[in-house]
């Protein structure tokens, strides 16, 4: 078990198809160039086949010098050419196994394997590429030794901590949430998008090589002769053609979230198992990610301007684990409201309810912030009042007016409430976001004032939120303590090492995390 | 050492508006010297300005320089001063309390329970005078780390230990 072994050979022939691509454009750029005149063909599939030998060479190398063992304590991976890289991951601080197959690697049966650690900066360990069986292989494994750890714990531990939430041994893969074609149709729909006109424009400029589209002249002419037609044509008619033109940006908007959908989130799946969820998506780039329960650190209800009329909401879980880029775990991004209610119960979170006592931000805060806005506009009236035409200065002032309006009716959405173990937050006028933290999992509570809240009497508290951040604005100074007060009461009682540990594990984290921690301070 | 350490015991109850804890006095020294630090670039920019527009002699000599050197000398008079008058902490039994900021008031409390690791940090300026900045890093991203700077040297050490201390009893 513990000897080294090696990535699959067929990485090797994924790195050489990689430098076929990066090798194909100087060649053709080449034969396509006035360089070495009538040889240029000869060179250019000189320059193409040297590029592609180098980098099947480079591939191969890499291939060989990479290798990995699976220990008894950790997974260790050595790589690198010239300058040698060892790294160890203890499997206590694998968080969770991720599986990520981009389209090449899945015509060949491969797979990227990541260890996430939940090390910040994107440090985490990856293996590129195992056979699927492998990279599902070293998944169980990781689990298996997990759950053995666990195991001795719960011998030597009589009783587990009350406080913890206790993980509800639910069956092998239930299925919380998944979206089908008809849904995803759907989900496109509000994600209209204009980028396809911006991939074309760069495909312009790349055609333009072969074609001499900045022929200015020419289109110039080209542009006088339809509008002169155009013109020919009437009001009307004009009227028509540039309702066709919204027409097809609309359609061309909606097709292309439609794509890009499907792309990102086609066989969505979301399942609930005794290691926590599991999401799989993606029709090309398929990936996997396991979330372990107790690592989901708070959650977040999103939605949009118009998906909002149509009940349609997204949820995301807050962890210290890193999502393509953003900060919280997307596992419900299209559901109606009591489709998102069984996931957050899964994941040990509850939905404000009736009972739900919930405060409002200070009034004075409202006043500062209407005024605050609206005063933008009016200086911005001033110079328009002296200069331009006299009709013109409502625009700003009435734009001053929708501010304050906004502003007076946004508050009616702004407002937070303390439950017993968790913290509630909602804002947003149009679009309503809502943030749930646990209590417990917070980690500082700041009261930030600037002078005109210090005169007035409000605050924004921060809460510390590993992953993720949970401001409240505009919280009443006397509110602002007693919230501290009452969340400090909370986080004080229990220790960071008994937090994020599942409770049959809280005895081993805290022994060999903190005290080596502690030991180098 | 000027100030005691303010190490309430344990098991009283904890009053997060209580009475704050002043810095070392030799902070509001060191923030002082920082000011002439960050007033100097300006004063000589002054006076460079002096000498190129002295031949135009659109001013009368010295105006500029005369009034960035007033305004820097009661910048350097006041403000350290308040700022040191606004800073303090609160240590109790399980958690810090660190208050900062002039126009921009901020008041944290972390506690220990949450700790990650601790610093104690000493520039080139803290070691003359003999203070030091503790820092608290924690999980979360909003205050990963909070610093509390200006405490005396022994003090910043007492309080590293303390801070440790009661983190390794919560593990054990």
């Amino acid at each position: 078990m513990s000897q080294q072994q090696r990535t699959a050979p067929l990485s090797v022939a994924i790195g050489a198809i990689a430098s076929i691509r990066s090798g194909i454009f100087p060649a053709i750029a080449i034969a396509f160039s006035g360089i070495g005149g009538g040889g240029r063909f000869a060179i250019a599939i000189g320059v193409g086949l040297a590029s592609i030998l180098i980098g099947t060479g480079v591939s191969y190398l890499g291939w060989r010098r990479k290798t990995y063992t699976i220990g008894e304590q950790d997974i260790r991976v050595e790589s690198g050419l010239l300058s040698r890289s060892a790294r160890s991951v203890p499997y206590e601080r694998i968080q969770d196994v991720s599986l990520e197959a981009n389209p090449l690697p899945r015509l060949f049966g491969l797979v990227a394997v990541k260890f996430e650690t939940g090390a910040g900066g994107g440090e985490d360990m990856s293996l590129q590429y195992l056979t699927n069986g492998e990279g599902e292989r070293l998944r169980q494994l990781v689990r298996e030794r997990r759950e053995e750890e666990q195991a001795a714990q719960a011998v030597t531990s009589a009783s587990a901590d009350p406080a913890a939430p206790t993980p509800a041994r639910a069956s092998e893969g239930e299925v919380l949430f998944a979206m089908g074609a008809w849904r995803l149709v759907r989900f496109g729909l509000f994600e209209f998008s204009l980028a396809v006109f911006a991939v074309l424009f760069g495909a312009l400029q790349y055609v333009d090589n072969v074609v001499d589209i900045w022929n200015v002249d020419k289109w110039y002419i080209w542009l006088k002769q339809q509008g002169s037609t155009v013109a020919t044509l009437g009001p009307y008619v004009q009227a028509a053609g540039a309702i066709a033109g919204v027409i097809v940006l609309v359609v061309v908007g909606m097709a292309s979230g439609i794509v890009r959908t499907f792309l990102r989130d086609w066989g969505f799946t979301l399942t609930r198992s005794a290691r926590g969820f599991r999401r799989q998506r993606g029709l090309f780039t398929r990936t996997d990610v396991v979330m372990p329960v107790h690592r989901v650190q708070g959650l977040v209800i999103g939605t949009g301007l118009l998906r909002y009329r149509f009940g349609w909401h997204g949820l995301s879980f807050v962890s210290l684990a890193q999502d393509a880029g953003s900060e919280s775990h997307v596992v419900a991004p299209f559901a109606r409201m009591d489709e998102i209610a069984p996931i957050v119960a899964a994941a040990g979170f509850r939905l404000p309810d009736a009972a739900t006592r919930w405060q409002r931000a200070s009034k004075r805060q409202r006043t500062d912030k209407a005024i605050g806005d609206a005063l933008g506009f009016v200086l911005a009236a001033i110079p328009v009042a002296i200069f331009a035409q006299p009709g013109l200065v409502l625009i700003p002032l009435g734009m001053a007016v929708v501010a304050v309006g906004a502003n007076l009716y946004a508050w009616e959405f702004r407002r937070f409430a303390l439950g017993e173990t968790q913290i509630y937050s909602t804002t947003g006028l149009l679009s309503p976001t809502s943030r749930i933290a646990t209590r417990l999992k917070l980690h500082s509570v700041e009261i930030a004032q600037g002078p005109l809240a210090r005169w007035r009497g409000y605050a924004t508290v921060h809460l510390g939120l590993a992953g993720g951040t949970f401001a409240i604005p505009g919280v009443p100074l006397a509110d602002a303590r007693a919230l501290r007060a009452s969340v400090l009461e909370t986080i004080a009682g229990t220790d960071y090492s008994r937090l994020d540990a599942p409770p049959a594990q809280a005895l081993s984290a805290a022994q060999s995390g903190f005290s080596a921690n502690l030991a180098a301070t | 050492m000027d100030t005691a350490p303010a190490l309430s015991p344990a098991g009283l109850p904890v009053d997060d508006d209580g009475e704050l804890t002043r810095l070392h006095p030799n902070y509001a020294h060191a923030l002082r010297l920082r000011t002439v630090g960050l007033a100097i670039p300006f004063l000589v920019g002054a006076l460079a300005l002096e000498a190129v527009i002295r031949k135009a002699a659109v001013l009368p000599p010295g105006l500029i320089a005369g009034t960035v050197l007033v305004v820097a000398l009661a910048l350097v008079i006041r403000i350290p001063q308040s700022r040191y008058n606004a800073r303090g902490y609160q240590i109790s039994a399980d958690r810090l309390r660190v208050v900062r900021g002039l126009l921009f008031r901020s008041d944290t409390v972390v506690p220990f329970g949450r700790v990650q690791h601790i610093d104690v940090d000493q520039g080139p300026l803290d070691r003359f005078f003999g203070i030091a900045t503790l820092t608290l890093h924690t999980a979360g991203n909003h205050n990963a780390s909070v610093a509390l700077p200006g405490l005396g040297e022994e003090l910043a050490r007492d309080m590293r230990e303390e801070i440790r201390a009661h983190i390794r009893r919560e593990s054990l």
